[in-house]
């Protein structure tokens, strides 16, 4: 299956021997991301990886910043289609563009929109668990849209709903990557969500711009902090490490490279 | 595992892409997106074509400096002289009066002959089999932009019985009534396939003015500008909103950044200031400076790098706007030029993880 691991793989815990083919089951990854520098890219990759025709993983995909055209041909230079993935019930796509939620009184069944958004989900992952065994990522595209479109009902919903998706990671052992942007707290003085985000979070990643401005062939550098123990005793290594790389994103892939040791 | 339909249909040509629109004042894009015009030139040439269709374009405001408003004048212009609907929002009590300050398409080369010579056309044997092919793209041109005289008002034909719609967000204690003449607005354009036969544009000023009785609402602010980014998704328009950030929380303003596909900001230019003048040269011409942090990337993972982040705002000739990059030796980040130099250093700020 493997075309070589770049950085990035490896960090997240995939490795040439496959000792483990899904290091993120059940684990939770926080991407985070700034105004210069957007880290969508890696939600790119995680996709690309989780509907490679060697597994037979499913992915449900919960789009806030952008339409399934957007993803589609992004994929598609990437060598994945997801219209096919999609025909194939390999990726539910659920389209949250336009989501509103409205004011407790106008919602009939004390349900809020959130709640509802934490049942489809729910019922999504049962009906996959009852079709097939293998492994289910639940994908967020930009978690702060979101927030936006819920604090006109209540902003604790949002962290139940975060709650409540930890939940399903070791109820089902699904996978859980949410995309969300850090600079929007820094002003903050306690932000409770980012802390209460970061603190669910197995595997960190955080896209930066370089400290150097701004580069035609560095497009930024990736922080990941993998806070996960390695499941198999073999090692029974910690790998609670932290790894600092720099990227540049290209059509049909993503190229990693330690700093100052581009080829 | 591999199923055999897995691959067959990865690649499928999409033909409608390939023709080229009919509608005046567009121009296809890389990716499948389709440009509309700024209405200055040198920022479609900055922004690689324009501003792409579907796209939400913010402006930040400069308390001091009021060029946010030029942008919305040449672009508001080049909607109408191309003939797209118009939908404008301010916060003042009467939004139709500012069409009265719109500027007038104008040729910034008018003592130049435009029409070439016949002979030396004659001349221009090498040239001559494509000379077909250049008149084609300079028709193109002519029709996806034009060049606006500042001074000269915008002439009545265009004005008269075109589809324009004017709000006042003085009006309503909330968003909602701005939010539904959006709706009904961007509902005249969906997005089909094929069909390209007209485009939308929204230009919103001062969206988090104070003067509005929302203002103290700020989710309100945030939801609306998700749902109209939302809506442009699907729809044939552009929406450029001008806002002022001082005026916002820190994060309210972070996240309107983060929903914008460009990101444009304007800066005064600090009257009299003898250092900036050693730095620049012709500072006696700047009125301001542009500042452009995002452009807008769909259907795309690749970042946009711009060779120069801040332009000067001038008018050359005193009539038409001009963008250029600051002729400026490179000095430290402290020349304050920018949010974007602002923006690196929050970066430089954590430094520490990178070892050297």
């Amino acid at each position: 299956m493997d075309r070589s691991l770049n950085l990035l793989d490896l960090a997240l815990g995939f490795d040439e021997q496959l000792s483990d083919p899904s290091p993120l089951s059940g684990k939770v990854v926080l991407i985070e991301d700034c105004v210069e520098t957007s880290g969508s890219f890696v939600l790119h990759q995680l996709m690309k990886r989780v509907l490679s025709p060697h597994s037979s993983d499913s992915l449900i995909f919960l789009a806030f910043a952008r339409p399934f055209s957007h993803y589609d041909r992004i994929l598609r230079k990437l060598g994945c289609n997801l219209a096919t993935q999609k025909t194939n019930n390999r990726l539910v796509f659920v389209d949250m563009l336009m989501m509103k939620c409205s004011d407790g009184e106008e919602t009939k069944d004390d349900v809020s929109a959130v709640a509802k958004l934490f049942r489809e989900i729910q019922g999504t992952v049962r009906k996959l668990r009852s079709v097939t065994n293998s492994n289910i990522t639940v994908m967020v595209d930009d978690m702060s849209l979101l927030e936006i479109a819920a604090t006109n009902s209540n902003s604790d919903h949002v962290l139940d709903f975060l709650h409540y998706c930890h939940t399903l990671t070791s109820e089902s052992n699904c996978s859980l990557v949410i995309l969300n942007h850090e600079d929007i707290y820094s002003s903050m003085e306690r932000p409770a969500f980012l802390l209460q985000m970061v603190c669910l979070a197995d595997v960190v990643i955080k896209a930066e711009p370089l400290a150097s401005g701004l580069a035609n062939d560095v497009h930024g550098q990736l922080t990941v902090v993998n806070k996960g123990i390695s499941r198999n005793s073999g090692k029974g290594s910690s790998r609670n490490k932290l790894q600092n790389f720099q990227f540049r994103i290209k059509e049909n892939g993503i190229e990693y490279f330690y700093p100052g040791c581009r080829s | 595992m591999a199923a055999p339909n897995v691959r067959t249909s990865s690649f499928s040509r999409n033909i409608s892409v390939v023709s080229s629109p009919q509608t005046p004042g567009l121009k296809n894009g890389p990716n499948g997106t389709t440009f509309v015009s700024t209405g200055i030139r040198d920022l479609d040439r900055i922004l690689g074509g324009g501003y792409p269709l579907g796209s939400l374009v913010m402006v930040m405001e400069d308390p001091e400096a009021p060029h946010h408003m030029d942008l919305l004048r040449t672009f508001m212009s080049q909607g109408l002289v191309n003939n797209h609907p118009l939908l404008y929002a301010s916060p003042s009590k009467d939004p139709r009066g500012f069409l009265g300050t719109l500027p007038n398409p104008g040729s910034s080369k008018e003592d130049k002959p435009t029409v070439p010579d016949p002979d030396q056309g004659e001349s221009l044997r090498i040239a001559w089999q494509y000379r077909k092919y250049m008149e084609n793209q300079k028709n193109s041109i002519d029709d996806y932009s034009n060049d606006f005289d500042m001074r000269k008002p915008l002439e009545r034909q265009f004005l008269a019985g075109r589809p324009i719609d004017c709000v006042s967000l003085l009006d309503s204690s909330d968003l909602s009534v701005a939010q539904d003449h959006c709706a009904t607005f961007l509902s005249k354009f969906p997005r089909n396939s094929s069909n390209l036969t007209s485009i939308g544009r929204i230009a919103i000023q001062s969206f988090c003015s104070p003067l509005c009785e929302y203002s103290e609402k700020e989710s309100d602010m945030l939801s609306f500008i998700r749902l109209l980014k939302s809506m442009l998704m699907v729809s044939n328009a552009v929406a450029i909103v001008t806002f002022p950030p001082s005026m916002l929380s820190p994060s309210s303003s972070v996240r309107l950044q983060h929903m914008a596909d460009t990101l444009l900001s304007i800066k005064a230019i600090p009257d009299g200031d003898k250092e900036l003048e050693k730095l620049l040269t012709g500072y006696k011409d700047i009125n301001g400076f542009l500042n452009v942090h995002k452009v807008a990337r769909i259907n795309t993972q690749v970042p946009v790098i711009l060779e120069a982040k801040t332009f000067s705002m001038s008018l050359k000739k005193r009539r038409f706007l001009a963008l250029e990059c600051l002729n400026q030796a490179p000095v430290d980040g402290s020349s304050g030029t920018s949010y974007g130099t602002s923006g690196s250093c929050s970066g430089s700020s954590k430094s520490g993880a990178l070892d050297f």
